[in-house]
């Protein structure tokens, strides 16, 4: 019996962008997905995980969602919405297929969904909310930790975001041409981290989520594809590839983590750092830098390296300075800091971190674990300690604490 | 089809226009222009310029007294001074149409559903 909540993970973001096609409303479609859900749960246990748990899932929450809206279709609006039901049999909306050299995007429901969820009208951390809730199936506490923030600020941002798109009628279709420029941004930004969290999941005894960093790259090489001379899409589709190349290396045979520093760099996927490095080339061909783009740099200069010695950290900490530069945030300050120890020492590095504006990173566990590094380094053990103590108090993955455990007792105990 | 008010903000404290200024004249012209514009693509419902806050009254009912207090609600710099109420497919239609419009009047505009 595969865990459940794996294939709610998996499925979830797929089946509620049909659903909110088939029926018009992000509430009813969430609601119908979980009560579809709640019925695999029930059921699957003894009748078997059906070969399609996608397709079983999205069909059976249509379903219930049409027996639903006859049972309260008092209002007029919902009654409408049910006869719709009947008519549209899940096939594409015609009129969308009009949008010519789009028609294959278009087609894509979880890419209708992600320009909704990124819809300009919406504040720029709400439509991040969103689209990890719709499209990544994240819960409200993941969110938080993915941002930093609150869990009742997330609840709040995504009930209100749902509810101005709801007020607002915003479109369920991909921008016209004209408009997907200025709408692309706060996308690139949001599937972003859907690879972020995927590559290190908040929670789950696995540290990677394959599926939501797979999916974050197939949406990466959509939007390429829709918008090949845009720069900053490429930059992030790179980005995702050349981050995605080290997964192999990234945990050992026993499931524990391993430090880029101590990556066997023979697993590294040396097709998809072709691919990477082909990318960031054209993106300097262009010479329109951006965050991603530069990003997408600084992981073709740790590719680029046989060893660890091997890197080139002058090149990286410019990198590093121009992207501060362009976006002065503290999780940005913080790699800096970091490279900057492993160019010019851990008191360099140290200094460095001591120096940004920590109420910030307080509650951020790479904050602490870096800086753990840092101090281990420079022989400060009591101050090692006390950092990797905060550090294993804020993982909520239990791979990443058991390697901090690990760190930990080594700073202990040198012997 | 959804209808929206889209409110033409001011953000500096006005009184009556002078209608003889350049820039009122223009952005008169172009306001115009842009509502023969919705009228033709089936958009227009209404539009109204509205006098100065100062000629505003409220007006308040409670437990069966009626009160009533010279100049605007809100005693903000920020008032509306101008509206239009269109029908759009939807919000990105209507955003559309917030654009030509800010840029017509050369003022900001805020869009919101009706119920």
């Amino acid at each position: 019996m595969p865990d459940l909540a794996d294939i709610f993970r998996r499925e979830a973001g797929r089946c509620t962008a049909t659903l909110i096609r088939v029926l018009g409303d992000i509430e009813l479609a969430e609601d119908a997905v979980a009560e579809a859900f709640a019925i695999a749960a029930e059921q699957w246990p003894t009748q078997g995980v059906p070969p399609n748990p996608g397709g079983w899932i999205t069909t059976t929450a249509r379903n219930r969602a049409i027996d639903r809206l006859r049972r309260e279709s008092t209002r007029t609006d919902r009654h409408l919405a049910a006869l719709r039901l009947e008519a549209d049999d899940m096939e594409p909306n015609p009129e969308l297929d009009d949008l010519d050299g789009f028609v294959d995007v278009v087609a894509d429901d979880q890419l209708r969904l992600v320009f909704l969820c990124c819809h300009p009208a919406l504040a720029a951390d709400a439509q991040v909310a969103l689209t990890l809730r719709l499209l990544g199936g994240l819960d409200t506490p993941e969110i938080a930790r993915a941002f930093l923030v609150p869990e009742p600020t997330v609840a709040q941002r995504i009930v209100r975001a749902k509810r101005k798109l709801r007020d607002n009628h915003a479109p369920y279709s991909v921008p016209r041409a004209a408009e997907l420029p200025d709408r692309l941004h706060a996308v690139l930004a949001a599937i972003y981290l859907i690879y972020t969290e995927g590559h290190t999941a908040t929670t789950g005894d696995s540290l990677t989520r394959v599926d939501l960093s797979r999916e974050a790259i197939r949406l990466g090489r959509v939007l390429t594809e829709l918008m090949p001379d845009e720069p900053e899409a490429v930059g992030l589709l790179a980005l995702m590839l050349l981050t995605e190349a080290r997964r192999p290396a990234r945990t050992a045979t026993d499931g524990s983590m391993v430090r880029l520093a101590d990556q066997d760099r023979t697993r590294w996927d040396r097709m998809l750092i072709t691919e990477g490095h082909t990318l960031v080339r054209a993106c300097l061909r262009r010479n329109h830098p951006g965050p991603f783009q530069i990003q997408a740099a600084i992981a073709a200069v740790h590719a680029d390296a046989a060893t660890a010695a091997a890197t080139d950290w002058s090149q990286i900490v410019a990198l590093y300075d121009q992207l501060y530069a362009m976006r002065p945030n503290a999780v940005i300050a913080l790699n800096r800091a970091v490279a900057i120890g492993e160019l010019r020492g851990a008191a360099a590095g140290l200094d460095a971190l001591d120096s940004l504006d920590v109420t910030l990173l307080e509650d951020y566990q790479p904050y602490h674990a870096a800086r753990a590094d840092l101090l281990a380094r420079a022989g400060r053990r009591d101050a090692t300690i006390a950092a990797y103590d905060r550090a294993i108090e804020l993982t909520a993955n239990p791979t990443e604490r058991r390697f901090l455990e690990q760190q930990r007792k080594t700073a202990a105990d040198p012997t | 089809m959804p209808r929206y008010l889209l409110s033409v903000w001011f953000d500096e404290h006005y009184d009556e226009p002078d209608l003889d200024a350049p820039d009122v004249q223009r952005q008169m012209a172009r306001t115009a222009e842009l509502t023969a514009e919705m009228e033709r693509a089936g958009a227009w419902v209404f539009v109204a310029g509205l006098r100065s806050p100062s000629s505003a009254t409220v007006v308040r009912a409670a437990g069966g007294d009626v009160s009533m207090t010279d100049g605007p609600y809100a005693e903000t710099k920020e008032q509306m001074g101008g509206l239009w109420v269109i029908e759009a497919a939807d919000l990105d239609a209507a955003l559309d149409w917030a654009a030509k419009a800010s840029t017509a009047c050369e003022r900001p505009i805020e869009v919101r559903p009706t119920g």
